[in-house]
C-alpha cells in the first residue's frame, strides 16, 4: 500500500484498524504499562506516529523503551538496549506501577465479561480446566494499579462471555460502584478495543456498550461476536479509518520485525 | 566464597531431591544448562518456582523432577502453550503437579521478602482477582496503622536458586547487566546457589553501581559458555526464536517429548554435548 494513496480507497485488515484505533488513544507523554502482543504493538505504532514522546515500561524492567523491532517476548535485548533505564522486576512493580507512575496499563486479554473483567487463567473449572491458559502474569495489578487501562483483543463469542469462568484480573466486578467498594485505585478499564469496533463502559453502569463502530462492520455483527445482549450506544460513531500515515508506519514495523524475528511479533511473556 | 566448579559437581553437591528450586531470568540469561543437569541427574519431587515458568520448566516437568510448581505465568512466549505443563495440570502426566499461582507482582515481592528476611511479602494486590479463592496462600491483612487491607504471601526461600549471568571474576564475583527480572533477589533469598557463567574472566570492569554478586554470597560459580540457550545472555548470544517455535510440536506429544529428551539430554554428557547433538537434529528437520 503506498502511502500517498487517497485515505478513502484504503484496504485495511480488521487486524490493522484495531490495532490503529487502538494506538490512537495512547496520547503524547503518557507513561504506559505495555503488555506483550497486540498492546505492544499498538503502543509502539503510536510512538513512530503521533506520540513520540510516549513512555513505555515494559514489566520485564526496561523504562522508556524504544525498541527498532517489536518483541517476540516480553524481555528481548532490544527493549533493554533502547531503554532509558532498566531496573529490576521487583521495582517496575513496586516503585513505578504500585507507586502510582502509570497513566495507562495497556493489556491483552483471553476472555472479558461485559464489565471489562479479564480472564487468563482457565477455562473450565480451575482444578480440572478444559484449557489450562499461561495465567496471571502483571495483569491483576496493572489492572487495578494504574490510572486507566485499555483492552485490546479480537471479539468472538468463545472471548467475550457473559459470565467469566475465572476472574484474573478486575475490570469493574459486578458493575456499578463495586470497583470503588472493593478499593481499587485505579479508574478502570475505559476502552476495550476489538476488530469490530470500540465499547467503553457506561457511566453509571459500567456495562461494555458499543461506542464506536468499525467501518463496513454491522451492528449485527458486533451483536453476534458477543456472548451477552450486547448494549449500543444511541450516538454511536463510526471509527475514523486508518490514515495511510499510520497504516505505512505499522506495515513497516511489522515488516521489519518478520525480518528480524520470522515472525509479525505475536508474544508472550517468559 | 563461591567455589567455582564444573556445573555437574555443583547440581551434584547443592541440588537434593524434594528441595525448592527456583530456575530464574526473566526471558534473559534463563539457566537453560542448569535445568538439563538436574534432569540429568535424575532429581525427583522438586518444588519449582519460577515467575515465569517457560520451556525450562516444561522439559523439567515433563521428566518427572517436579511435585509442585509456584508460579505466576506459563507459557511458551510468543508461540503458545507449554504442552508438558499443560499434560500435567490437566491429565496428572506423567505425574501429578500442584500449583501454586500467584501474579508477578505478587511472586516479584515474595522474592523481595525472602531476601529480606521476613515471612512474608506485603502489597496492594490481588483486589478483586478470583486467585485469594484458589491458592490459600494469598491471604489479607489489615494495616496497623490505617486499617487498610493489603495483601500478603508467604515469602519465597529456595533451597537453592540457579542462575545464568554473563561473566565471573577468578574470585566468583559475577556481573549481570541486562534485564536483570529477579535474579538478585532470587540468589538472596535462597541458602545456596549456583550461578552459571558465559566466562571468568581477571577483572569485571564493573561500574559503581553494577548489578554485582560478591563470591561471598555465592555457593557455586560454574563456567558455561552459552548456558542461556535458547535464551540469551546479552553482549554474548541472541534468542533463538527457531528453537522455542521448534519446541511447541516437540513437546506436543509425550512420545516425542521423551525421545527428544533422551537423544538431547539423557545421552549427552553436558550442555556442550547437548549443543552438538541439537545442531545435528536441526539439520535433519532444516
Amino acid at each position: 500500500m503506498p502511502a500517498e494513496a487517497n485515505a478513502e480507497t484504503l484496504d485495511f485488515t480488521a487486524t490493522e484498524i484495531m490495532t490503529v484505533a487502538a494506538s490512537r488513544l495512547l496520547k503524547d507523554g503518557t507513561v504506559c504499562f505495555v503488555g506483550i502482543g497486540l498492546p505492544s504493538t499498538a503502543a509502539n505504532l503510536a510512538r513512530l506516529t503521533h506520540a513520540p514522546d510516549v513512555v513505555l515500561i515494559y514489566e520485564s524492567g526496561p523504562i522508556g523503551a524504544k525498541p527498532t523491532v517489536l518483541p517476540l517476548s516480553i524481555g528481548d535485548g532490544d527493549l533493554a538496549l533502547t531503554a532509558d533505564t532498566v531496573v529490576g522486576t521487583p521495582e517496575i512493580f513496586r516503585y513505578w506501577l504500585q507507586g502510582g507512575r502509570i497513566d495507562v496499563g495497556f493489556l491483552g486479554a483471553a476472555q472479558v465479561d461485559r464489565f471489562a473483567n479479564i480472564n487468563t487463567t482457565v477455562i473450565g473449572p480451575y482444578d480440572t480446566p478444559k484449557v489450562r491458559l499461561p495465567g496471571a502474569g502483571g495483569a491483576p495489578e496493572i489492572a487495578s494499579q494504574a490510572k486507566e487501562v485499555f483492552i485490546v483483543l479480537k471479539q468472538s463469542p468463545k472471548a467475550f462471555v457473559a459470565k467469566l469462568p475465572f476472574v484474573t484480573s478486575a475490570g469493574y466486578l459486578d458493575g456499578g460502584d463495586a470497583r470503588a467498594r472493593a478499593g481499587i485505585p485505579g479508574a478502570g478499564p475505559t476502552a476495550v478495543i476489538t476488530d469490530l469496533g470500540i465499547l467503553t463502559p457506561d457511566p453509571v453502569t459500567k456495562e461494555l456498550t458499543l461506542t464506536s463502530i468499525h467501518p463496513g462492520v454491522t451492528v449485527e455483527q458486533v451483536k453476534a461476536a458477543t456472548g451477552w445482549e450486547l448494549k449500543i450506544a444511541p450516538d454511536l460513531k463510526t471509527t475514523e479509518i486508518p490514515d495511510a500515515g499510520a497504516l505505512a508506519a505499522l506495515r513497516d514495523l511489522q515488516a521489519r520485525t518478520a525480518a528480524a524475528h520470522g515472525q509479525a511479533g505475536g508474544g508472550g511473556e517468559g | 566464597m563461591a567455589n567455582i566448579t564444573p556445573l555437574r559437581e555443583a547440581v551434584a553437591s547443592l541440588v537434593h531431591d524434594g528441595d525448592t528450586v527456583a530456575l530464574e531470568g526473566f526471558t534473559h540469561l534463563i539457566p537453560h544448562a542448569a535445568g538439563h543437569e538436574i534432569v540429568r541427574q535424575g532429581r525427583r519431587d522438586l518444588t519449582l518456582v519460577r515467575m515465569t515458568p517457560d520451556l525450562i520448566y516444561d522439559q523439567l516437568i515433563g521428566m518427572g523432577c517436579a511435585a509442585k510448581l509456584i508460579f505466576s505465568w506459563g507459557g511458551n512466549p510468543g508461540v503458545g502453550s507449554l504442552h508438558r505443563f499443560r499434560d500435567a495440570v490437566e491429565q496428572g502426566w506423567p505425574q501429578r503437579l500442584a500449583i501454586e499461582e500467584h501474579s508477578h507482582a505478587g511472586m516479584a515481592n515474595a522474592y523481595v521478602a525472602g531476601a529480606s528476611n521476613l515471612p512474608f511479602a506485603l502489597l496492594r494486590g490481588y483486589t478483586g482477582s478470583d486467585l485469594p479463592k484458589v491458592n490459600p496462600n494469598i491471604r489479607f491483612v489489615e494495616c496497623p496503622f490505617t486499617g487498610e487491607k493489603l495483601a500478603a504471601i508467604p515469602s519465597v526461600r529456595p533451597d537453592v536458586t540457579v542462575i545464568h549471568a554473563q561473566k565471573a571474576d577468578r574470585r566468583g564475583n559475577v556481573l549481570i547487566w541486562g534485564i536483570l527480572g529477579v535474579q538478585k533477589e532470587a540468589v538472596l533469598a535462597a541458602k545456596r546457589s549456583i550461578v552459571t557463567v558465559e566466562e571468568i574472566v581477571d577483572d569485571l570492569e564493573a561500574p559503581p553501581n553494577a548489578c554485582v554478586l560478591p563470591s561471598w554470597a555465592l555457593s557455586a560459580v560454574c563456567p558455561v559458555p552459552g548456558g542461556a540457550y535458547p535464551s540469551y545472555a546479552q553482549g554474548y548470544s541472541e534468542r533463538d526464536n527457531r528453537f522455542y517455535k521448534a519446541w511447541d510440536p516437540i513437546a506436543r506429544s509425550r512420545e516425542t517429548f521423551q525421545a527428544w529428551m533422551q537423544r538431547h539430554v539423557l545421552d549427552t554428557d553436558d550442555f556442550a554435548g547437548f549443543r552438538r547433538v541439537l545442531a545435528e537434529s536441526m539439520k535433519e528437520t532444516a
